[in-house]
């Protein structure tokens, strides 16, 4: 008999797997983000090309750099940096200075992800700290906005973007106000076939909703997005809304424009469900969608800013571990009527 | 269609792994030869190691019974050959332990017919006479558990059974050994339920299948004995529908309580092919000295389904069915639960329901290990409804006391589910095995 036996393999059971993988998920989710990345560039030109490449490069670099300065193997294989990248690239105004870019992406990756100990232990979504580090740090560059579907957009790129490190950035041209600042400073609805279409100012990836949902249902479908997350977000968002709108339709925009303005689509769909950072139980996660919707509800309509989606899925990351704690499944066998 | 698919049933969550079994599914029961030397241990079962009742040097005629049983939570052990007793002393087992056991010679030239004992008579058999002649008969739990029988078949005084599951599901890939019995053992089987409605009181008994058998359904449906309480049920495909808890709620959608027997909630479980044994050997008074083990996996040249004497070495059983040779890791039981194997120096025991070998095809490099990213994916596989994530991040930090008073540790029953699904490659099921030993020590310490 050939058995050779001094190189059986002693493994604890089971001795198959599914074959499913963190890079392959990971991976999945980048693809799902390409048409959106497409699209922004398509919308906003150059300036949005050289948003998100210096987003990504810049978080994929610093990734990489730790790891190598905390002399460990590099994690960047595991594609879950890229995403980072890609989506805080996503968030930002397109014509932003790219030093800022980079300094946010740094700031981000190294603060949000790695000190916390890297990929699976970030408490919070690292694309959006750095987006909220830059709104604290730079807020009139933070709110400065480009039209869309400028005629010049692949040939020219706004002045600001290359503004030297630290000088106050040059707006030439036109600028754009976004729906939500529309809506908040003038009272103006912005139309929701506009907004589904991605025809409107915003942030390089936030405008065309078409395109981020039809992403979010590849990946749901592929059971690599918990659909629960942006469903409830989006079920508490248009109830709230469709509230107050009959309320007073003067003061309060329909549910169709919450929606599909600003960064809901983009924060519930990709950023609310990083999985690290939202709950794992089923129930958990439809009570941190509602939370989700209701603060955005809550910033948007009475509060200061016109876009609330950024600091209200931060807030519900924060106590994302305590709604887990506190909605354990019912285990088998205990407590059934 | 005879068996609508509506109608199938099932727990919730589990797994669906690839079955893998149309290799030997096929495949008529053959009988497996006699190794040189049979070793066969005196532990064979949860519980107390036989007493041997012969000497080193006696002869034994094949079937005679060789070891009694040492107290209620023990069973009694029958040569599996005709031969020389050729040692007694210790062997070794799959878990590295040496227990009690018994070194027999076969004789080459004898004809190994197997003589008749003192039968168990159903007419005449109380309870207590029919769970006596099990324990005498060396039967147990044949899926793989090998606990004793008759101890389960000893219902608590306070509780009442009104319907016994025989267990034909066979969830772990690659296994075919209860298909096998269920075609060619019919009027065993039936015969067992005999005695097992008699012992348990209960008032029907299900013989419950997965939808990958529906030529079994169909087959036993067309032969049930007329005029008895016995049905045939069909459970949608998934894994670990063959666990106890997991096919009574399946079947009758009841839930044994955490901790709990399932004869809290009315009913006793048991395994076809025990059953058949049951029905096979107390009408004649024998003992069990062999069973049916299906040999299969893509490092196996004759796969098929054997009935293998108990004590036969695995070595041997290899040489004969034929091993390829880029082998790199075989086990018994199936691929979800069985245990690998580091020597081939063991032997075939009654709990063994399947004898598996990968090849390097199969076993490639143990993949990357990732950090737990909370894709939930082990919590929706859970058949238990527990949170193998959480218990993993939990064991890394040697938290036990949280795993066990918080999240339930204790009721896992190591089906693999959570680590067949998790992507990041974490073997949680070795971590709760670990967490697990490390509990049972500290209680017994305090």
């Amino acid at each position: 008999m050939t058995a050779r036996r001094d190189t059986l393999q002693i493994h604890t059971s089971p001795h198959i797997a599914s074959g499913a993988s963190v890079d392959t998920i990971m991976r999945n989710v980048v693809w799902a983000l390409l048409p959106v990345a497409a699209f922004s560039v398509y919308s906003f030109g150059l300036a949005a090309l050289f948003t998100l490449l210096a987003a990504t490069a810049s978080c994929v670099l610093t990734e990489h750099l730790m790891c190598r300065f905390a002399a460990r193997p590099t994690t960047v294989k595991d594609w879950s940096v890229t995403i980072t990248g890609l989506l805080y690239g996503l968030t930002l105004p397109p014509a932003l200075p790219l030093w800022m870019v980079v300094v946010g992406g740094m700031i981000g990756v190294a603060m949000a992800k790695f000190m916390f100990g890297g990929l699976g232990y970030n408490a919070f979504n690292p694309a959006l700290v750095s987006r909220a580090f830059l709104q604290a740090a730079f807020p009139a560059a933070m709110t400065t906005w480009t039209p869309a579907m400028l005629p010049d957009r692949f040939t020219s790129v706004p002045a600001s973007v290359f503004t030297f490190p630290f000088a106050a950035p040059v707006y030439d041209g036109a600028s754009g106000a976004t729906p939500l600042s529309l809506m908040k400073f003038d009272g103006q609805v912005t139309a929701t076939g506009d907004l589904l279409l991605g025809l409107t100012s915003g942030s390089t990836g936030e405008t065309c909703a078409v395109l981020i949902l039809v992403g979010g249902i590849y990946l749901a479908a592929r059971r690599m997005l918990n659909w629960r997350i942006p469903a409830a977000i989006f079920a508490t968002v248009a109830l709230l809304s469709s509230l107050f709108h009959v309320i007073d339709p003067e003061a309060y925009p329909p549910a169709g424009f919450m929606l599909f303005s600003g960064g809901l689509m983009l924060g519930a769909v990709f950023m609310a469900t990083d999985m690290v950072a939202s709950p794992i139980t089923a129930l958990g996660s439809v009570i941190y969608g509602i939370l989700i919707g209701v603060l955005i509800t809550v910033i948007r309509l009475w509060g200061g800013m016109p876009e609330g989606v950024m600091y209200a899925i931060l807030l519900a990351n924060a106590v994302s571990p305590h709604i887990d704690h506190l909605v354990q499944p019912r285990v088998y066998g205990t407590g059934r009527g | 269609m005879i068996f609508p698919r509506r109608q199938r049933r099932s727990f919730d969550h589990g797994i669906h792994p690839p079955e893998a079994k149309d290799d030997t599914r096929g495949l008529p029961i053959r009988q497996f030869p006699f190794a040189p030397v049979m070793i066969i241990p005196l532990l064979q079962h949860m519980g107390r190691p036989a007493l041997p009742l012969v000497r080193e040097g006696q002869e034994v005629a094949r079937g005679q019974c060789i070891a009694e049983p040492d107290g209620f939570m023990s069973v009694a052990m029958h040569a599996p050959a005709s031969g020389v007793i050729q040692r007694i002393g210790l062997v070794p087992t799959i878990n590295g332990k040496m227990v009690p056991g018994i070194y027999l010679k076969p004789f080459p030239g004898s004809s190994q017919e197997v003589g008749e004992g003192a039968p168990c008579d159903l007419a005449l058999a109380t309870p207590e006479n029919i769970i006596s002649a099990i324990q005498q008969a060396g039967i147990v739990g044949l899926g793989g558990a090998a606990f004793p029988t008759h101890v389960k078949l000893k219902i608590p005084d306070d509780r009442q059974i009104d319907t016994l599951i025989i267990n034909g599901v066979e969830c772990e890939p690659y296994l075919t050994t209860d298909h096998r019995v269920m075609l060619e053992q019919q009027p065993d089987i039936f015969m067992g339920i005999r005695y097992l409605i008699r012992v348990t009181g209960a008032q029907r008994a299900i013989i419950g299948i997965e939808a990958n058998k529906l030529d079994v359904a169909q087959s036993l449906r067309d032969h049930l004995p007329a005029g008895e309480p016995v049905t045939v049920e069909v459970a949608e495909v998934k894994y670990p529908q063959g666990a106890e808890k997991m096919l009574i709620t399946a079947l009758l959608d009841r839930e044994v309580p955490s901790g709990g027997l399932p004869s809290d909630v009315g009913v006793v479980v048991v395994n076809v092919a025990t059953t058949a044994e049951i029905g096979r050997l107390l009408p004649a008074g024998r003992g069990i000295q062999e069973r049916v083990i299906t040999i299969g996996g893509p490092g196996i040249r004759k796969k098929g389904n054997y009935r293998i004497p108990i004590g036969t070495p695995l070595r041997f059983a290899l040489e004969y069915a034929g091993m390829a040779d880029n082998v790199s890791r075989v086990f018994l039981g199936g691929p979800m639960m069985g245990q690998a194997l580091p020597s081939l120096d063991i032997p075939i025991t009654k709990g063994t329901s399947g004898f598996i070998a990968f090849t390097e095809n199969e076993t490639a490099a143990d993949p990357l290990e990732y950090p737990c990213i909370h894709c939930g994916y082990c919590v929706d596989a859970c058949p238990l409804f527990l949170n193998p994530s959480q218990l993993g991040l939990l064991a890394k930090s040697g938290r036990y006391d949280a795993m066990v008073q918080d999240y339930h540790l204790m009721d896992c029953f190591e089906c693999g589910s959570c680590a067949y699904v998790c992507p990041a490659h974490i073997p949680l099921v070795q971590r709760f095995r670990g967490a697990k030993t490390m509990v049972r020590k500290q209680q017994a310490a305090s």
